[in-house]
């Protein structure tokens, strides 16, 4: 029997690569420098292992894998057995494994009775029996009876190594696979084997602490009960679990991941495997927030408001009572949406807010924004389907950051360049004030820059000290391009990267924080697009999507932008607003105003927010989780979802809003996310006309020589709703600082760990000071972390000119 | 039947000293090999067939000749001076006693492979040898034979003694890499090998202390005299160590192939009123081999075709006052202490043996217990990741091989029958068990 071994789907084998072996018997081809363990698994032969992870550099550890080596490829048999997860295949090796080897079989039994010697067999309480590998294997592989008599190693047990990770030394098997993730996939060497013989632990660096936003991971990968998490420890068994496939929402990175629920509640979230997307990781907020939606302030029925009182109300008497006032304000509403919405959602905003309330006053921008910035959505990404993707990332030979910091806002991208810049040595350059921690990981190199000037310095990264330097030698057709959408605060920055992409011949790819954003693109939730890419503007595409949806007339001018509509509010009749959260807008305080302003505001949403405070009519949506639906990422790549808690009640909105536009006399034609994604792919993308490139000048040079520029991004873990409900994640956030540079520490007359206070008219931010190697005259803020909401507090943001004093002073 | 070379000045007073080591013709193998093309020194220690002596038996120039030439990177020389094998006892008397052999076969060593920055690792309990070592080192760069431009040569070295911290795995020469770049010394996964990526990754040569102070020797009186010496595919001369019941414990240099009943004559015979029982030809982790095996010739063949290995060429001793599941049980304990934890089998498999040899010793077992012992060993020996727990095991099955009968007298004793006291130094001349 001969197996041709098929390659993983999207890669690209060379087919003269190929080497046969015979591995029990059975000859099987595969690319040459397979390891032995994977050519087994292409004949469906389980070799057991603890050490080895095909993400993994290997070993060789825990030996469990030997198999024995007949012939080497040479003629002659290799005289001991060697472990298959360290082997290298060559041309004529015949291997032979547990199945047809008593060398191979004796060996991996003898090894699994020496792990288990002194593993405490703990089975019935440990969480993970029932889907342990140690449990699994020695069933398989091991003998049913253990000879051992003596006296097991014991440690007080558990020991936190990070606030949300638990280690109960004596089951570790001591594989090394969470060290060898932290060190290698993270970039966070803070954890490390310690001691040695059967002593030997993982243990932490007493200095610095293990602070990862991948440690779920190393619980994850860990093949025996010894790493479990705060949240989850002895929450459920995996035996009484149900596992539903889906896609993480809290970035734009679109990862696979497993939820597990139990009677109707979420227990877990697991990384999910998708070679394509995250690989077999998440961030550890995708896996341990999704306890949001169960703290206490979840919407469950809908709500009028009566006499300034809001008070319980029937949907069908909801639905009218709104229904009566959207139909009086048409033409005259605006919608609102944030970045929870799937594109299923979007869509259904999208056209509820041109059919049914006549407007193209519709933006999904919760956040700063810039008409520059639609502008280029328009030209460069919407409709423009799968572009740049992961695997891009990993083969590009330079990679240049602009506005982004991939750890912090999509950290499957930072995972993904970091095996670009370990395995192919992929050089990234970040134009950006100082070099973050994700970037020192990175091996990142800093065009200094100092907020606002991002335009100008991508107009002329050549004089931008040695890193522009760098960069613009660097950058060519094998170079990505990477833009975030703080660019969209720098007046000209989007323009400028199109120009840069342009000239160098690199890729250019807009990454967005949230998970609905590219979604919401694609479903047209912007002033001056349609669904599809369609131009509001271009008379055919309007037209084309009349006949689509079968009405007579679109809206043809470009609508308000976010900032517009909050500006409008007053002179607004009605305002949709859907997952907004308004700490999360430019000026927090002035939607706050225009909320009041608005005459009548209707909310969709999961939580009681800031938003429904000020809705005249709350209708209570669902979560992901009680919904099905499609994230589109930021490759541009659908990401469909099932509903994991089926709840027979459960409105998405998509429902809400086809029931809200019935009640309308309008229609969607569509009331379920499906039918929705139905409509929304037989409408395609538009390849008519597209808008042309932005062109915008670079802004104004900086101000005084002594003024001082913000700048902020939010970090992954900080204080956003969404982690709400989990406290052990919350607890590993970064601790909160204000970086400056030594020279303007100098000048303020503060030193490292002194605490400087940063404000502006609204008010101010006081946190300790970290002097930090960056571009002087510039003060960084987390942007929504404790202590530093720079939206709240001191209305400004990534740019802004700002005060900074001694906080004794 | 002696043959001092590498022990030939250690009686000389101030033999540590440069100038006492230059009065006995130290340093002239340098300035003849600075002359040489590195190449040609490369040939000459391949002639003259010396095999590593830290227990491998490699040939040594053939291991230089693995280092590639034309590999941009630095290339390093690095010498395993961790001696930590329970009765190996003779690079710490060299280095005491002649720090500059070793120093002097370094930078031979060193140019030999083009290597401009060479270390040697000590272990790190041996103070009173490292602080010889960075003197002699010391005294070496002020006479110009360490530095830049040595003897006008324009030949550049700088040598760097690194003192350990007390982990017998660091003698593996991966392990011994990663403790000298200031990491945990584990040993690494081969390929690749550390002559193509070493210490800091680059080409790296790991020769053993006697290995290295042998080659000026080999330099001053050419291939043919060291081919001398020896046996047909051992050649040389080496220094074994006698230690335990012996009448005049210490070093001997003699050529490879002597037997063990030639040593014992040099060495005054057992002590006084005793007969051999057992001994190890190179420290604790070779095989033990008894009293059947005093012919055989001590060179690397030889011990192999007895079943045992030639190792470090450490003989310890053992006359018939001595119990083997004793010194068994105290050899697992090292190995059991010393075991680094990288890899299953040496770490749990030693953590077992050990519990096992423990109630054995107690008296509380039986022959089943034997059979396990070595189908534990079993699957230990070859199993594991490093050499080092193949080590452990060769104690217990040789010495289950050799003397069934002491470990089940022990079950029907009820206990040790032997009388500790009566193998210690100071036990009653004539003694008998």
């Amino acid at each position: 029997m001969t197996i041709q071994a098929n390659p993983p789907a999207g890669s690209e084998v060379e087919r003269t690569d190929l080497v046969t072996v015979t591995i029990d018997d059975v000859e099987v081809k595969v690319p040459k420098n397979t390891l032995a363990i994977r050519a087994a698994e292409q004949i469906g032969v389980q070799i057991p292992r603890f050490c080895d992870h095909p993400l993994l550099d290997p070993v060789a550890a825990c030996r469990q894998c030997l198999v024995e080596v007949v012939d080497a490829g040479n003629g002659r048999g290799m005289p001991k057995p060697q472990t298959s997860c360290s082997l290298t295949v060559a041309d004529g090796m015949v291997i032979r494994t547990q199945i047809s080897s008593p060398v191979a079989d004796k060996a991996q039994q003898g090894q699994m009775e020496f792990l288990l010697i002194n593993h405490p067999l703990d089975c019935p309480v440990c969480d993970k029996g029932g889907e342990c590998p140690l449990q699994n294997q020695a069933m398989t592989n091991g003998r049913g009876e253990s000879r051992f008599e003596g006296v097991k190693r014991t440690y007080p047990k558990p020991i936190n190594i990070s606030a949300q990770v638990l280690l109960d030394r004596e089951r570790c098997v001591l594989c090394a696979r969470c060290t060898r993730f932290s060190q290698q996939i993270a970039g966070d060497p803070f954890i490390e084997l310690l001691e040695r013989g059967a002593l030997q632990q993982v243990g932490i660096y007493e200095k610095e602490p293990y602070e990862s936003y991948f440690s779920g991971n190393a619980i994850q990968i860990c093949p025996v009960g010894a790493l479990t998490s705060a949240a989850y420890r002895f929450r459920s068994r995996p035996f009484d679990l149900v596992s539903v496939p889906s896609v993480a929402e809290h970035d734009a990175s679109g990862s696979a991941i497993r939820v597990d629920y139990r009677r109707g509640k979420v227990m877990r979230r697991l990384a999910g495997d998708d070679a394509e997307v995250n690989e077999e990781w998440i961030s550890d907020r995708d896996r341990f927030a999704f306890n949001y939606a169960n703290t206490g302030d979840r919407l469950t029925h809908p709500l009028i408001r009566e006499d300034g009182e809001l008070r319980a109300a029937s949907w069908p008497e909801a639905l009218t009572f709104a229904a009566q006032k959207l139909t009086a304000a048409k033409g005259n509403a605006a919608v609102l949406t944030g970045g929870r919405l799937t594109l299923e959602d979007a869509y259904a905003y999208s056209k509820f807010a041109r059919v049914a309330l006549g407007t193209n006053d519709i933006d999904f921008r919760a956040r700063p924004h810039s008409p520059e910035e639609a502008d280029f959505l328009a030209a460069a990404v919407a409709g423009t389907g799968l572009g740049t993707t992961f695997a891009d990332l990993e083969k590009a030979g330079s990679v240049l950051l602009v506005g982004f910091e991939p750890e912090e806002e999509s950290p499957a991208v930072f995972l993904r360049l970091r095996k670009g810049v370990r395995k192919i040595g992929t050089k990234v350059f970040t134009v950006a004030p100082y070099a973050s921690r994700g970037v020192e990981k990175l091996s990142g190199v800093v065009v200094q820059c100092s907020p606002g000037t991002e335009a100008a310095v991508l107009g002329d990264l050549r004089t931008t000290g040695e890193g522009g330097a760098a960069a613009q030698a660097a950058l060519g057709s094998d170079s990505i391009i990477i833009v975030g959408e703080r660019l969209a605060t720098v007046q000209g920055g989007y323009s400028a990267a199109l120009r840069l992409a342009l000239d160098t011949g690199a890729q250019l790819v807009w990454i967005p924080r949230r998970a609905g954003d590219r979604g919401a693109l694609e479903a047209g939730c912007l002033p001056g697009l349609l669904p599809g890419g369609r131009l509001v503007t271009d008379a055919a595409a309007r037209v084309d999507l009349q006949a689509a949806w079968g009405v007579e007339h679109l809206p043809g001018t470009i609508g308000k932008d976010t900032d517009e509509i909050i500006a409008a509010a007053g002179s607004l009749q009605a305002l949709v607003v859907a997952g907004v959260e308004i700490d999360d807008l430019p000026n927090p305080a002035a939607a706050l105003a225009a909320l009041a302003a608005a005459p009548f505001v209707v909310s969709f949403e999961v939580r009681n927010s800031q938003v429904t405070e000020h809705a005249d009519v709350i209708f209570p949506v669902v979560p992901p989780a009680e919904k099905d639906g499609t994230f589109v990422n930021w490759e541009g790549r659908e990401r469909p979802f099932p509903v994991v808690l089926k709840m027979p009640a459960a409105m998405p909105d998509v429902r809400a809003l086809a029931a809200l536009a019935q009640e309308m006399d309008s229609s969607l034609g569509f009331s379920t996310p499906a039918g929705a994604k139905k409509e929304f792919d037989e409408l395609g993308r538009w390849d008519g006309d597209r808008a042309g490139e932005p062109t915008y000048q670079a802004g104004p040079a900086l101000g005084a020589f002594d003024s001082t520029r913000l700048a902020t991004w939010r970090m992954l873990i900080d204080d956003s709703r969404g982690n709400d409900g989990e406290p052990h994640l919350v607890a590993t956030a970064r601790r909160p600082v204000a970086r400056i540079s030594q020279t303007t520490a100098h000048r303020v007359g503060v030193h490292d760990g002194d605490e400087l206070v940063v404000s502006t008219d609204a008010g101010s931010i006081r946190l300790p000071v970290a002097i930090t190697v960056m571009t002087d005259n510039v003060v960084w803020l987390p942007a929504n972390s404790a202590d530093s909401h720079v939206r709240r507090s001191l209305h400004a943001d990534h740019g802004s000119i700002v005060t900074i004093a001694g906080g004794n002073s | 039947m002696l043959t001092p070379v590498l022990s030939d000045n250690w009686d000389q007073i101030r033999s540590w000293q440069l100038a006492s080591y230059q009065r006995s013709g130290g340093y002239d193998a340098l300035r003849t090999a600075l002359r040489m093309l590195p190449a040609d020194v490369v040939t000459a220690v391949k002639d003259s067939g010396l095999r590593g002596r830290g227990g491998a038996g490699f040939p040594t120039g053939m291991k230089w000749s693995f280092i590639p030439q034309d590999n941009p990177k630095p290339k390093y020389l690095v010498v395993n001076a961790d001696e930590s094998e329970p009765g190996t006892c003779k690079d710490i008397p060299l280095m005491l006693a002649s720090p500059h052999t070793l120093v002097e076969g370094v930078i031979i060593s060193a140019y030999a492979i083009r290597a401009n920055t060479a270390f040697i690792y000590v272990r790190g309990e041996v103070l009173h040898v490292i602080r010889r070592l960075q003197q002699a080192v010391v005294e070496a760069r002020e006479a110009g034979f360490l530095g830049t431009n040595i003897l006008g040569t324009g030949y550049d070295l700088d040598v760097i003694v690194h003192a350990g911290a007390g982990a017998y795995i660091c003698g593996e020469e991966t392990a011994l890499l990663d403790s000298l770049e200031g990491r945990r010394g584990q040993p690494r996964l081969r390929p690749p090998f550390p002559a193509v990526a070493g210490l800091y990754g680059c080409p790296t040569v790991i020769n053993n202390v006697e290995s290295i102070a042998s080659v000026p020797s080999i330099i001053n009186n050419g291939a043919d005299w060291f081919g001398s010496m020896g046996t047909e595919k051992s050649k040389g001369p080496t220094l074994y160590s006698l230690s335990g019941h012996v009448t005049r414990p210490g070093q001997y240099e003699a050529p490879m192939g002597i037997t063990l009943r030639q040593l014992l004559e040099l060495a005054g015979g057992i002590r006084d009123g005793h007969e051999l029982k057992f001994w190890t030809p190179g420290g604790s982790s070779t095989p033990l081999l008894t009293a059947e095996h005093l012919d055989v010739p001590l060179d690397y063949e030889g011990v192999a075709g007895a079943g045992s290995l030639l190792g470090t060429k450490a003989l310890q001793i053992f006359d018939e006052t001595t119990c083997p599941v004793r010194a068994t049980l105290r050899w697992t304990e090292f190995y059991k202490h010393e075991s680094c934890g990288k890899c299953t089998p040496c770490r749990e498999g030693t953590w077992w043996l050990v519990q096992i040899l423990e109630r054995l010793e107690a008296g509380q077992g039986d022959e089943s217990d034997l059979e396990k012992l070595l189908d534990l060993s079993d699957n230990i020996t070859g199993r594991s990741f490093c050499a080092l727990a193949d080590g452990a095991t060769a104690p217990i099955t040789s010495s289950i091989q050799h003397f069934k009968d002491d470990y089940l007298a022990h079950f029907t004793n009820g206990g040790c029958p032997f009388d500790p006291m009566l193998s210690t130094v100071f036990a009653t001349a004539g003694a008998t068990a």
